[in-house]
């Protein structure tokens, strides 16, 4: 008979139970089996007599188990003694669940153990250094009482401990103990198993243990620490937790996987997931064949479902993802800039920046009419559209979506006063926006435009209201964006030194140095535009001071060459 | 809202005596059994692959209701042992869209199990649906103690005419309508119900793009664990209580989801088209039929060089349509 004993607590799937058991005594391991008091009394005297004929086979005293309560340690306690009694020649008790499922060869665990026959093999940290309590409750574990189940009455549980911090009621640690927590899953051995088991003080830790949330998660790991010479605080069953410590499920699709664990055991397996058991119960040389361990991996796969749940991908808004403002965890998935005036003051800025950066340049996006996607297409990624009903319709899931769409490739677009504004808060809160805005520049095709000068006015006044809210926005304390604004007098002064700063923080040039400029239209009679304005009782402020720099009309002057920013 | 959910249920009750029984086969439900509760007009050619998809995700058993098929529907589904099917002659629409039938047989069937309430145009895809049973799928959300779980449809559709080429029974759908519109969906919240509208894919951009608000609803709770206490309240758009609505997180992260394939769009559309339009048994006077037959005669080509192909879930899931959550 071999020196490692499984105390194996059972209370679904009894037929995949079974077949478990059957795997450990063939390979020589005793096995003694908690069936937890919720099983009906007749499957219960099915799974006995199924297992009738194994000698190497107990069944303990039956307790009921509820998740968080006594009823498992007791269970746990109630079959380890009967397997200290039972079977002599056990040196380790491994403790194991119905759903674990054995990885490796029964005769490499009783070789390993055999190696190390003085070391328990147990989780077991102090609360103060564990990352992994729910619920905020850790300390008070040990230090409040818990008569009421979670599951069943979760409001008296809630209330109870909420009245127990308002009276400050605490309770004693039995002196000596320091309270451990850790996996529930362990495997000690004889020596020390007996002497927890055997304490005379057992009636008195068992009493205060009674009243700790779930305590099979720190009994045995608090009290191995008075007893064993040689704790190693791992445990030799796989188990992952998700983010509300319910362990995570295995299945057939995860049998590569754990070929590459280095546990012995993992849990919980699926009842369902045939392929497994198939593979490590029955197909031993095949499905335990050496393969490289990798944990690594499958810690990655988990830790991985668990940030999805809790943190999710950025930017994304779907059906079951939907952040409530602030807790958007970025409110784009990728960087974005956004300018304004750029294009009204340089005739070719769109098809400059584009060559000069590599990134996708749109025009006014947000246009009236329709949004103006780079190229005049009609359609962009995730067939997009560029209606404006429909744009409008949702104007900030537009924008995300776009974003979202086009992961990968920076996008850069025009706004204006023209546009919608209602996308102008979402730009301002999001980090990923980058903002550069001339102001004023809308009056520029104004002034080159051939309209009455009625109209004008009017328009004029409207933009700048339009545009003097945006900035407003823009400055606000809320404002997350990378944002940068000049007046249009302030810009024109020395243009290169922004649009290059502006380039070098989007980061796909090559060159140091831009080489080419975008064109600046010609600006000849603008001041005195802006004069006519003002003479109408309009006061235009967002481009600055301009002076009116209006020559005597009879001194002839040759037309300037537009501006070419150098 | 409590009112309203009675009001629904009572409504389902009165609606029963519409259901004549034609085959009975509840007796064979089994207390754990995994259910599929449709409606179907004129389908008959969509059945064969229809059951075969959902019998090998793990469906135990099918409650069909016929609205009155004429192409031999009865006669096929009749003898098939996990198939119970019920007729009626009455209104679709006066059933507000075939929701009080189903609701009336949930209740009465359903109470306890895990339900999926689809049209034979719809099939249900989940993570991991290529590796894993539907019931891996509800034995996870018990375990979670999660009661609903969302499945957004996504319109698939063929490159070309719709009716250019031909569906067979028996045939999946997908080899002819592969594609769909990964990124132009939008979302906003329902305050009344708490769930969310999606809106959006070939549907809004071809036919509804200048009245997007009329564009029909995406969002869907197909998948439940029944109570003779519960009621859809709009097709499976919307449940109540209300609780069952949220199938999103508020607080950055992602729930599990999954997405039905809506492939409505094969060449049995345009006959469908015509009979509906006159029926005007659908949602807001048929408006939907209507604004198909006005695209170039109802022969409308969905497909733009952005569409997607469809490949598997995971595709969907990394286009952020349908999301893994916590299950790994």
């Amino acid at each position: 008979m071999s020196t490692v004993g499984i105390v194996m607590l059972v209370h679904t799937a009894l037929d995949r139970a079974e077949q478990v058991v059957r795997h450990w005594t063939a390979g020589g391991c005793p096995v003694v089996l908690h069936v937890d008091g919720n099983v009906s009394l007749k499957s219960y005297r099915d799974f006995v007599a199924a297992l009738a004929d194994d000698p190497l086979v107990r069944f303990s005293q039956r307790h009921r188990c509820e998740w968080g309560t006594w009823g498992i340690v007791a269970a746990s306690q109630s079959a380890s003694e009967l397997m200290l009694a039972e079977f002599a020649d056990v040196r380790h008790l491994y403790l194991a669940s119905g759903s674990c499922l054995p990885l490796r060869p029964v005769q490499e665990l009783i070789d390993y153990l055999a190696a190390r026959p003085r070391t328990d093999f147990i989780e077991s940290a102090t609360t103060a250094d564990v990352p992994w309590t729910v619920g905020g409750l850790d300390a008070e574990r040990f230090t409040l009482r818990f008569p009421f189940s979670w599951k069943k009455h979760r409001q008296l549980f809630d209330h109870y401990v909420e009245l127990q911090r308002k009276l400050r009621m605490k309770r004693r640690v039995p002196t000596g103990l320091v309270p451990h927590m850790g996996s529930q899953w362990w495997c000690l051995t004889r020596q020390t198993l007996s002497a927890i088991l055997q304490d005379p003080e057992r009636a008195a830790y068992d009493r205060y243990f009674r009243k700790v949330w779930i305590p099979d998660e720190s009994y045995y790991q608090t009290l191995v620490r008075q007893y064993s010479s040689n704790i190693e605080s791992r445990s030799l069953t796989l188990s992952k937790f998700d983010f509300q410590g319910k362990p995570h499920i295995f299945y057939d699709d995860h049998l590569q996987l754990l070929r590459r664990s280095d546990c012995f055991v993992a849990r919980k397996i699926w009842p369902h997931a045939e392929r497994l058991y198939q593979a490590f119960l029955t197909d031993q040389a095949g499905a335990m064949k050496k393969t490289e361990p990798n944990p690594g991996k499958i810690d990655r796969i988990f830790a991985k479902a668990v940030e999805r749940r809790t943190r999710g991908r950025p930017g994304l808004y779907m059906q079951s993802r939907m952040p409530r403002q602030g807790a958007e965890n970025g409110i784009t998935s990728n960087p974005y800039s956004m300018f304004q005036g750029f294009s009204e003051l340089f005739g070719n800025f769109d098809s400059w920046l584009s060559q000069a950066t590599g990134t996708r340049v749109h025009g006014h996006l947000f246009a009236p009419d329709r949004a103006e996607l780079a190229d005049g297409q009609m359609l962009i990624n995730g067939a997009l559209s560029d209606n404006a009903k429909t744009r409008d319709y949702n104007v900030e899931g537009f924008l995300t979506n776009l974003i979202w769409n086009t992961r990968g490739e920076r996008q850069c677009f025009q706004f204006g006063p023209g546009d919608n504004q209602d996308v102008n808060w979402i730009v301002a809160r999001d980090p990923n926006a980058q903002v550069s805005v001339i102001s004023g520049a809308w009056a520029v095709p104004l002034f080159k435009s051939n309209r009455n000068f009625a109209d004008l006015r009017k328009e004029a006044a409207r933009l700048q209201r339009i545009e003097s809210e945006h900035l407003k926005v823009l400055r606000s304390q809320h404002t997350k964006a990378r944002v940068r604004i000049w007046t249009m007098a302030e810009f024109i002064e020395a243009p290169m030194e922004p649009i290059q700063t502006i380039v070098d923080e989007i980061g796909m040039s090559h060159q140091r140095r831009l080489g080419e400029a975008p064109t600046m239209v010609d600006l000849d009679g603008f001041g005195q535009f802006l004069q006519n304005l003002k003479n109408q009782g309009m006061h235009p402020y967002l481009m600055g001071d301009f002076p009116v720099e209006q020559g005597p009309v009879n001194m002839p002057k040759p037309p300037r060459k537009p501006y070419l920013v150098r | 809202m409590r009112l309203r959910r009675k009001r629904r249920i009572i409504r389902a009750l009165r609606k029963s005596d519409e259901l004549r029984a034609v085959q009975n086969n509840t007796s064979r439900i089994g207390p754990a059994d995994i259910l599929l509760v449709s409606t179907v007009r004129n389908e008959k050619i969509r059945l064969p692959y229809f059951l075969n998809y959902y019998r090998g995700l793990g469906v135990n058993h099918f409650l069909i209701v016929d609205n009155d098929s004429t192409d031999g529907t009865e006669a096929y589904l009749r003898g098939q042992d996990d198939v119970s099917l019920w007729h009626t002659t009455s209104s679709y629409k006066r059933a507000t869209y075939g929701v009080d039938w189903m609701n009336y047989l949930k209740r009465k069937y359903a109470h306890g199990h895990w339900v999926l309430v689809v049209d034979p145009d719809e099939f249900f895809i989940y993570p991991f649906c290529d590796t894993r049973p539907i019931r891996a799928l509800t034995d996870w959300l018990d375990n979670s103690a999660i009661r609903s779980f969302s499945a957004m449809m996504i319109d698939v559709y063929p490159k070309g005419r719709i009716d250019e080429v031909p569906y067979h029974a028996g045939q999946n759908p997908l080899e002819i309508a592969p594609w769909f519109d990964s990124g132009n969906y939008s979302v906003k919240k329902n305050p009344t119900y708490g769930n969310l509208w999606i809106q959006g894919g070939p549907r809004r951009r071809v036919f509804f793009a200048d009245q997007p608000k009329k564009a029909p609803a995406l969002n869907k709770i197909p998948l439940v664990k029944w109570d003779r206490r519960y009621a859809y309240v709009s097709s499976t758009h919307t449940l109540l209580p209300r609780g069952l609505n949220q199938v999103y997180e508020t607080d950055g992260g992602e729930k599990a989801s999954g997405a039905l394939l809506h492939t409505k769009f094969l060449d049995t559309f345009s006959a469908k088209a015509v009979e509906e339009m006159t029926r005007k048994q659908h949602f807001a006077g048929s408006a939907e039929y209507k604004a198909y037959a006005n695209t170039q005669q109802g022969q409308p080509d969905l497909w733009c060089k952005w569409s997607e192909k469809y490949i598997n879930w995971r595709q969907l899931e990394i286009l952020g349509l349908m999301s893994k959550g916590n299950w790994a």
